[in-house]
């Protein structure tokens, strides 16, 4: 059986620069693949080309349909949820709202009911907050409702930039246990992207290293994490 | 004292044409960060359009409908073909194409409908002066009907999907995109609200200054002083800085510079906002993002 998310040949970049020299890699339907590297390797470049959003090249298929050629807002709709670089917060407004917009591809309002009440389960802050302005949550409330907002599209994919970025050390525990229920629960399939390689690691079953726009290193979890270089470069030990 | 009472009232009635106006200003800086110094020549060119309407012998009520849904449409146009090519050109390009538009508009309605100075039916008609006399009927009828559409527009923002949508493209176009909101279509559909709002302000206008090609320069003016008393990036900022605007503009022309000398009125309240709280008194301190 085919991947759910395959990429061939993927080239991307800024005006006339090329970041990225040809990727392929693949995510697996039910299953969660990381993207290592450290900071400017292309990692954000990949998830944005992904979702159409900067110039790119290369063969894209999401469950068997290309996707290179498509809009970013109707890569939105074959099911792609993305939590952005940066969050992606709509700061000027409230929670509620907020999550409206991730939900404003769907129409089944029932349906939109029911995951809120689901997500408000993994993230009870957000419902205590939920008519407050976004710009006033904290980094974790705003990575928690970058990740309700993004489930909301009721994707196939869920693309992840960063997740642990900014964050405290406690509150990145709390949402990466989040996202394994995620996974593992609901079977949605994950694209995480990382410099916290080790954090990566335990939710991924498939990982790739990214090094200047190339993919220089790709495996299972199990065995990327027992490869040399990772381990002295990427994960200290 | 009765002499206040119809200058803050003919204050009030002027003031709800610049809210208005204000408004549409405060839409598109907002989605474009940039101010749309061809939204009163866009107006006027409605209240044209509105009059040649009625000249047909077209009921007012339904030209007014039929004007607003075609400004509301040219509103769109010009976005999607003046507007959008210029979408990451540099702030004096986009100053450049809004001048030229507004010179080509006003040249335009000169051209169609020629240079004279036309009267212009009201909707509100009735023999008598009503609240002792202290506004016309018009200027109630007026205000009324602009008060309308401000809600009707607050109402449209702020409890229906495409009203939060039109906010998110507005306020966070990348973000916008990644819930799938097609925020190009937004932006179009945000230009034909502020023209057909402009229109509106401009047709509720037109009894009261009469109708020719510059009639809304001298008002833009105003509005615009409203739009950066309020704050330039907050919409009921805007509505309430029109108002203020309207009230204070009557007061001073008719006590302390006299009506010759009003329009300085706006120009002294642009310059000592800008100097004093740019912000205005609702918005937020002007930050750039990167
Ligand atoms: N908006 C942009 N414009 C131009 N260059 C960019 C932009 N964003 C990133 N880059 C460049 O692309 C390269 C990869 O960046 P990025 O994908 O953000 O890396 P990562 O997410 O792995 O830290 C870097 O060299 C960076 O300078
Ligand atoms: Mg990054």
């Amino acid at each position: 059986m085919p991947a759910l998310l395959e990429v061939r040949g993927l080239t991307a970049g800024y005006g006339e620069t090329n970041v990225l020299h040809g990727l392929d890699f693949a995510v697996e339907e039910g299953g969660v693949t990381a993207l290592l590297g450290a900071n400017g390797a292309g990692k954000t470049t990949t998830l944005r080309a992904l979702c159409g959003t900067i110039r790119r090249a290369g063969e894209m298929t999401l469950g068997g349909a290309r996707i290179d050629r498509t809009a970013t807002e109707d890569i939105v709709r074959l099911g792609v949820g993305h939590v952005p670089d940066g969050r992606g917060t709509f700061m000027e407004l409230t929670v509620e709202e907020n999550l409206r917009l991730g939900a404003y591809t769907r129409r089944d309002r029932a349906g939109v009911a029911a995951d809120m009440e689901r997500l408000f389960g993994y993230f009870p802050r957000l419902k205590e907050r939920i008519r407050q302005q976004a710009g006033t949550l904290s980094g974790g409330e705003q990575q928690m409702l970058a990740i309700s907002r993004a489930l909301l599209v009721k994707p196939q994919l869920l693309l992840l930039d960063e997740p642990s970025f900014g964050l405290a050390p406690l509150i990145v525990q709390d949402i990466f246990h989040i996202l394994r229920r995620i996974n593992t629960e609901e079977r949605m399939s994950i694209l995480v992207v990382e410099q916290n390689a080790s954090l990566a690691l335990d939710l991924a079953d498939h990982a790739y290293l990214l090094e200047t726009g190339r993919i220089v290193i790709s495996g299972t979890a199990a065995e990327i994490r027992q490869d040399e270089t990772v381990r002295r470069s990427y994960l200290g030990y | 004292m009765t002499g206040l009472l119809h200058q803050i009232a003919s204050g009030i009635a002027s003031g709800a044409i610049y809210a208005s106006v204000a408004l549409a200003l405060v839409m598109i800086y907002q989605a474009t960060h940039h101010v749309n110094f061809a939204q009163g020549e866009m107006a006027t060119l409605s209240t044209f359009v509105c009059l040649t309407l009625i000249q047909a012998g077209i009921p007012f009520w339904v030209a007014f409908v039929v004007a607003l849904l075609l400004s509301f449409a040219f509103g769109a146009v010009v976005e999607r073909v003046l507007m959008r090519p210029m979408m990451d050109a540099p702030v004096l390009a986009s100053v450049g194409v809004f001048i030229g538009l507004l010179l080509i508009i006003n040249a335009l309605d000169g051209w169609i409908f020629g240079y004279t100075i036309k009267p212009f039916p009201s909707p509100f008609h009735s023999a008598h002066a009503m609240l002792g006399g202290y506004v016309s009927p018009h200027e109630i009828g007026a205000t009324a009907l602009t008060l309308l559409v401000l809600v009707l527009v607050w109402l449209f923002f702020r409890f229906t999907t495409l009203g939060l949508a039109m906010r998110a493209a507005a306020h966070n176009p990348a973000s916008a995109r990644l819930c799938g909101v097609r925020v190009n279509l937004m932006l179009s559909l945000g230009w034909g609200l502020a023209a057909a709002i402009g229109g509106a302000a401009g047709i509720m206008v037109a009894p009261i200054v009469f109708l020719d090609p510059n009639m809304m320069s001298g008002i833009l003016l105003y509005a615009f002083a409203g739009a950066l008393l309020g704050g330039i990036d907050s919409p009921l900022g805007a509505v309430i800085g029109g108002f203020a605007v309207g009230v204070l503009e009557n007061l001073f022309g008719a006590y302390v510079v006299g009506t010759e000398l009003k329009l300085t009125v706006a120009l002294v309240i642009i310059v000592a906002v800008l100097v004093i709280k740019p912000a205005g008194l609702f918005g937020r301190a002007v930050h750039s993002r990167v």
